[in-house]
């Protein structure tokens, strides 16, 4: 981090304090909490949604309108926070939860109010084990401090917080499968509908949020939604963290508004890149989102839209800055091998195809593919895309097709014009590991 | 599946973990909603769920040996056999790759004369490649247990294997004070 000027969610990152309790409290910390419980929930409900807030995780939905879809009058209501960042490129939910686990925690419980859940679960991934016992002690700091647990500061709601460690799974970042993990039972999504609004944790209504929608709704409750729509675009409001990796000079997690130039950015905050290297294209929202070369990426604004116009998504914010040594198509092999052994196996055209893009791109790089296996890549992305219960096998898809459209000659360079001419197969051959 | 299902072969956990055990259960909405959490406990132990550790678990929780299993099964962090003492995970995603998890990599081998996915004979050291661990940014990085340690240079992986080989595991970029003060990072 080396600049601070925004600062609804990172005010006490980096800092060797910002955890405690008595920190976040001096600093105006809970006391979004204590004007939340004097509110109405649908009032809540309403600040959330004028705000704009859209879900940080990756799929841009609004959070206000995803709280409204929990039937009127539900008994039993779930929260789940999903902290089990593991979108290749993201690293941006730890920073929240290491530096600033009460930000997250008051978040959650104002979230909970807003839909009357009485039971939240913090999801972090099982690689995060150091940062279960952070937020653990957070998580105890509050139950001592009487801001969970039964009659909260006298208003009469109760609320429990389990913190639940993941073991290794990328998938249970999709709601269904986070749900279904918490369950007891292999963490594979489930099809929609019904969505976890409806019928989700036990057959009830359940909303997952990522940890830094969560962490964004004490600063709407401190500040109104008129506030949080000052900072960004029209459609995409308030600020967003970027966590950038990469050679530039500066990576991190930085908090900037949504629509800000990525030519301002990357020179700016990242200070552009390290001596001796040239940037050749980003993968701007996690590795799951087309990658756009460097010519593209420097004419477009960091927001929802600019960034679907220009043929990509904003996805987690996880920003991957590819330099000018990089292969291409090694790098999308490393990505195809991470996407073929984190297919949960239930659709047929997930499990199948991410094996094979990775088994073909294996092939070209060792020398012995033909001009075929390049549209073969394509053919099995086609059987691939939009077909399957989750979206593991589309976010395989993206960076493939991506990687072949502006990438293209890099793939065609390593097809040997010596290559044998006998018929190919469109089965490719089994190979070892 | 070798042991019927009613012999425990003196399968134990601590008072404390019995306890933490308990506790869960009390705290799950259902018995099965507990097995995670509880499967956790016994990896802390143990390093590893035997078929004695299951059997207990479907004792404690009202769940199916299969259910156990399968749940097992799922996830790269649960082991069902005992692991090296020490077993380093390195990221070979593609931020880490990008910033050289290829040659930390070689390096360990080297030093250990092991290959990648290799236990050291002596069952000390197992080298392991694993997906995205979250430090991109501060990549290349390697996680041991619940230690992550971030910004790997050659010369930083002989210093952390010198102290393992003595026993200690050194201070990890993560490595956090809960209460007080910490250092940050």
């Amino acid at each position: 981090m080396t600049r601070s000027d925004y600062n609804i969610l990172s005010s006490r990152f980096g800092r060797s304090d910002g955890h405690l309790l008595s920190v976040y409290q001096a600093e105006g910390g809970y006391k979004a909490l204590r004007m939340a419980l004097t509110m109405k929930p649908e009032e809540i409900r309403d600040v959330v949604k004028e705000s704009g807030l859209r879900g940080r995780g990756g799929a841009g939905f609004p959070t206000g309108v995803k709280w409204g879809f929990v039937p009127q009058g539900s008994e039993e209501v779930y929260f789940f926070v999903n902290a089990d960042e593991s979108e290749p490129g993201t690293f941006k939910d730890r920073f929240c939860l290491d530096y600033d686990p009460h930000q997250t925690l008051e978040g959650t419980i104002i979230s909970c109010f807003a839909v009357q859940a009485k039971l939240a679960f913090i999801y972090i991934r099982g690689e995060f084990g150091w940062l279960v016992d952070r937020c653990q002690a957070a998580v105890d700091e509050a139950y001592a401090a009487g801001f969970l647990g039964k009659n909260i500061l006298g208003s009469g709601f109760d609320l429990d917080v389990i913190v639940h460690k993941g073991a290794g799974a990328y998938i249970c970042g999709e709601e269904t499968g986070l749900i279904n993990s918490v369950v007891g039972v292999k963490g594979q999504p489930s099809i929609k509908p019904p969505f976890p609004a409806v019928s989700g944790f036990l057959g009830k209504p359940t909303i997952v949020n990522n940890v830094e929608s969560v962490a964004s709704v004490p600063w709407i409750i401190n500040n109104g939604a008129e506030a949080y729509r000052k900072f960004g675009t029209e459609k995409s409001c308030g600020t967003k963290l970027w966590s950038v990796s990469g050679p530039v000079k500066n990576p991190g997690v930085y908090e900037v508004p949504l629509g800000i130039p990525f030519q301002e950015f990357f020179h700016e905050y990242l200070g552009g890149m390290v001596e001796g290297e040239e940037l050749k294209a980003v993968i701007v929202g996690g590795s799951s989102v087309p990658v756009l070369p460097a010519a593209e990426i420097m004419s477009c604004n960091l927001d929802y839209e600019s960034l679907q116009n220009a043929g990509t998504m904003l996805g987690s914010g996880g920003m991957i800055i590819i330099p000018k040594s990089s292969d291409m198509v090694e790098l999308i092999q490393v990505l195809m091998h991470f996407y073929f052994d984190e297919s949960c196996g239930q659709c047929t055209p997930c499990r199948e195809g991410t094996g094979w893009l990775h088994k073909i791109v294996k092939k070209l790089r060792r020398g012995e593919g033909t001009a075929d296996d390049i549209e073969l890549l394509g053919h099995v992305c086609n059987g691939m895309a939009g077909l399957t219960i989750c979206p593991l096998s589309d976010a395989a898809v993206m960076p493939m097709r991506s990687f072949i459209d502006k990438f293209r000659p890099e793939f065609e360079a390593l097809i040997q014009e010596t290559a044998p001419a006998e018929p190919v197969s469109r089965w490719p051959r089994g190979e070892q590991e | 599946m070798s042991k019927p299902v009613n012999e425990q072969n003196g399968f134990a956990l601590s008072p404390e973990g019995a306890a933490r055990v308990d506790k869960l259960i009390a705290q799950y909405p259902t018995k099965a909603s507990a097995l995670m959490p509880c499967i956790w406990v016994i990896m802390d132990e143990h390093g590893f769920v035997s078929e004695d550790g299951i059997t207990y678990l479907t004792g404690k929780l009202d769940v199916t040996r299969a259910r156990v299993h399968e749940v097992l099964s799922f996830y790269t962090m649960f082991r069902t056999e005992p692991q090296a003492e020490y077993t380093l995970q390195v990221c070979h995603n593609i931020s880490c790759h990008i910033m050289g998890a290829r040659p930390i990599i070689a390096h360990l081998e080297k030093r250990l004369g092991v290959r990648l996915g290799e236990t050291t004979p002596d069952g000390k050291f197992a080298i392991e490649g694993v997906e995205c661990l979250g430090a991109c940014g501060l990549g290349p990085c390697l996680q041991l247990g619940k230690h992550l340690y971030e910004h790997l240079t050659p010369a930083r992986i002989d210093e952390l294997l010198e102290s393992l080989r003595k026993g200690v595991v050194p201070r990890a970029d993560t490595d956090r004070e809960l209460q007080g003060k910490g250092e940050a990072s």
